[in-house]
């Protein structure tokens, strides 16, 4: 293909506008592949998508080309500003050869093995670009969910055997029908994207690179139960993922898919999202709904069920987001559909989110049922570091650390359950046999002691005893007897916390103990050195 | 950061009457207050719970009951340093350890010269490249001893 061909139409060029892409300076590739193509008096359309969340490969550019794939779509990456000028020369606008050259996106063996549900857009479309939206699938569930009784809406939710995905994997359908049963002239759809278990990033994902699956969900929520507001509670941690959502709710409002008349239903759906402030508790439920309402987010004993008495008293919906966005699909593609994914009570996928010291750290979106191994071996490489796996903390900072003998666990609600662990939002947080897992079970303590929402006692007293229990385990301080003092306030926490902190906490320590005896009967080792898996001189911040 | 406001009343009171109206208002107030003076002003409170309607020690309670709000001005820049898990498997505690005795502050302190607050946070959700700080607003990712010494340059410099 001649120079001149490329120029006769407006190529275009995604380079993610993803936080973690920017982390590692997709915004200078961005800046720098504009600038070269405006000397070069090239006529390129920069589009700023969300990350296809392959994060070892970021700065991930695609240019969409006239080779015969699916897309069109070639990858490049990482790429750097200093490599732009040498991919033009390249002919990088035709897909050429060159040494970041990936191939066809869609052929790269992490994303080819995934089954993408819910992030079947992440990526690939402009997240602000509604025309992009629809083209590529996008408000055909809230359609069909208009042309059906709200019944019928919550029977398909229910019948898609879609639990929360925030970690407590209740279903969805059976929350729905609660709030749709009960009368009230005023309900809510409450979304939860305060991620803030480690290692999780997938909601940050959705908002930041597709905006409206959520919107969208939401909506068809709002339809089923007869709710009329809902509110996004994001964390403040996630200001670029907050902004974008923003102004993707201004585009839905201009173009009637949110106010008084959604998509010319007849039916009101207002939205707007709120920022968190730094609050782990607040991705509990009902402290979230105390936080929305403007005071300490401290929880509330449950019943009554926020279903019943949620936001400002009034039944409420309280879903993650990932739950929600995965809504329009199964509207659209039917219950069976959905359905169809999966192993025994967990249908459908699971976003799992490889974290930590991982060399293919990133969204791998699977059915249910892969087990730890395959993910971090098959998708994510193994270690970054190069060094043996030594430890997985599944489920966030109150998932239990699992040894390498446990990495046969297929990813499942009911399988981590029964080896005393918990899939929470689905995040995998890998170690290298440097960890020590007696400074993780205090970091546990820690956490709990600096996030308990200080309503009652066992979580806001135990942490901190937690900690000091530990500190005399670590300095050999009649450690037998502390071990036994420390097993039995883990027991009272969990038993006695109202909600899941300190309830919860207990895994990672116990776990810690039960599966790492070792790192508890001798003298901690030396802290690791510091771990650089990029060459200082190549990285972007340089 | 750098382009924080110094206290005052009026600005204050027209940031709060933008959206005394909304439902749940105190938080929104609380992150405006933030952004416009980059601390909420003890002052500020009596104003919150007069246009509320809500007790002052309601709204000392939740201004203290969440880490993001602070109780003095920051430094012209603010330096938010992950220590939750994932960035701990990448050595985020010799980061922390590099970071402090660089700039001969504790977590959560300013610089003698006021350049640079340093705050710890517990996840950026930036786990596949860990570890991870935000500065200013803005996400950094694998970020090495090196790497954040190139950080705290470039931001002192700007100034």
């Amino acid at each position: 293909m001649s120079p001149a061909k490329v120029t006769a139409r407006s190529v275009r060029v995604y380079v993610p506008r993803d936080s973690a892409a920017l982390s590692v300076g997709a915004e200078g590739v961005a800046r720098a592949i504009a600038n070269e193509a405006s000397s070069r008096g090239l006529d390129i359309t920069l589009v700023r998508n969300g990350s296809r969340g392959m994060f070892w490969l970021e700065p991930l550019v695609e240019v969409e080309t006239e080779v015969e794939t699916p897309s069109g779509r070639i990858a490049y990456g990482p790429v750097s500003r200093e490599a732009v000028a040498g991919l033009f020369d390249a002919g990088f606008l035709e897909g050429n050869a060159h040494s970041l050259h990936l191939g066809p996106t869609e052929d790269i063996p992490y994303l080819k093995q995934q089954e993408r549900l819910t992030f079947a857009r992440c990526g690939i479309v402009d997240p602000l670009s509604l025309p992009d939206y629809v083209a590529h699938g996008g408000y055909r569930g809230l359609q069909r969910a208009l042309s059906l009784a709200p019944e019928e809406i919550v029977t398909e939710v229910t019948n898609s055997g879609l639990r929360g995905r925030g970690g407590a994997g209740f279903p969805t359908g059976i929350k729905w029908k609660t709030v749709l049963g009960a009368a009230s002239d005023q309900k809510y759809i409450c979304c939860n994207a305060d991620e803030g278990d480690s290692g999780t990033y997938a909601d940050r994902m959705i908002m930041e690179g597709d905006p409206f699956v959520l919107i969208e969900g939401m909506t068809i929520a709002a339809i089923a139960v007869g709710a009329t507001q809902g509110y996004i509670y994001c964390r403040s941690e996630y200001p670029h993922a907050f902004r974008t959502m923003q102004r993707a709710i201004a585009i839905a409002y201009e173009n009637s898919y949110l106010g008084a008349n959604v998509a010319g239903s007849g039916k009101r759906f207002d939205l707007e999202v709120r920022l968190g402030a730094g609050a782990y508790i607040c991705g509990e439920e009902t402290s979230m709904l105390e936080s929305l309402e403007g005071r300490r987010g401290q929880i509330r004993p449950k019943p009554p069920l926020p279903a019943i008495e949620g936001l400002f008293g009034k039944p409420t919906v309280v879903n993650n987001l990932i739950t929600l966005a995965t809504v329009p699909i199964i509207l659209d593609k039917g219950a069976a559909y959905y359905r169809d994914f999966g192993m025994g009570k967990s249908r459908g996928t699971l976003t799992i989110q490889l974290a930590g010291n991982i060399q293919h750290g990133g969204l791998v979106e699977k059915a249910f049922g892969i087990t730890l191994h395959d993910a971090i071996y098959g998708f994510g490489g193994g270690t970054a570091t190069g060094r043996p796996l030594r430890a997985v903390q599944v489920g966030g900072p109150l998932g239990a650390y699992f040894p390498k003998s446990f990495l046969d666990t297929p990813l499942d609600y009911e399988a981590f359950a029964a080896r005393k662990g918990m899939l929470g939002h689905g995040g995998i947080v890998v170690f290298d046999d440097t960890v020590d897992l007696a400074k993780q079970a205090r970091f546990a303590m820690e956490f709990c002691a600096i996030e308990s929402c200080g309503k009652c006692t066992p979580c806001r007293v135990g942490s901190t005893r937690g900690v000091e229990v530990i500190d005399r385990i670590i300095a050999n301080d009649n450690r037998t007897k502390n071990l036994e003092l420390l097993d039995d306030l883990c027991e009272l926490m969990t038993d006695g916390s109202l909600c899941a902190l300190g309830g919860l906490i207990p895994l990672p320590v116990m776990s810690a103990i039960r599966h790492f005896p070792e790192d508890f009967d001798k003298p901690a080792p030396a802290p690791p050195g510091l771990i650089d898996p990029q060459n200082r001189e190549t990285h972007p911040w340089r | 950061m750098s382009n924080m406001q110094a206290w005052d009343a009026d600005r204050a009171r027209a940031r709060i009457r933008e959206l005394e109206h909304l439902p749940g208002a105190l938080l929104p107030i609380l992150h405006a207050l933030q952004e416009e003076f980059g601390h909420i002003d003890p002052a500020a409170a009596p104003l919150i719970a007069t246009a509320l309607n809500i007790s002052h020690a309601e709204v000392h309670g939740v201004i203290s009951f969440y880490h993001d709000f602070r109780h003095a001005a920051p430094g012209k820049h603010v330096l938010k340093i992950c220590r939750a898990e994932s960035c701990q498997s990448m050595g985020s505690d010799v980061l922390v350890q590099h970071i402090e005795r660089r700039l001969g502050v504790k977590l959560g302190e300013t610089t003698a010269d006021q350049s640079l607050t340093v705050e710890q946070v517990f996840c950026l959700g930036n786990c596949a490249l860990s570890p991870a700080v935000m500065l200013d607003g803005e996400p950094y990712g694998r970020v090495s001893p090196s790497v954040a010494d190139f950080l705290i340059d470039g931001s002192r410099r700007a100034q």
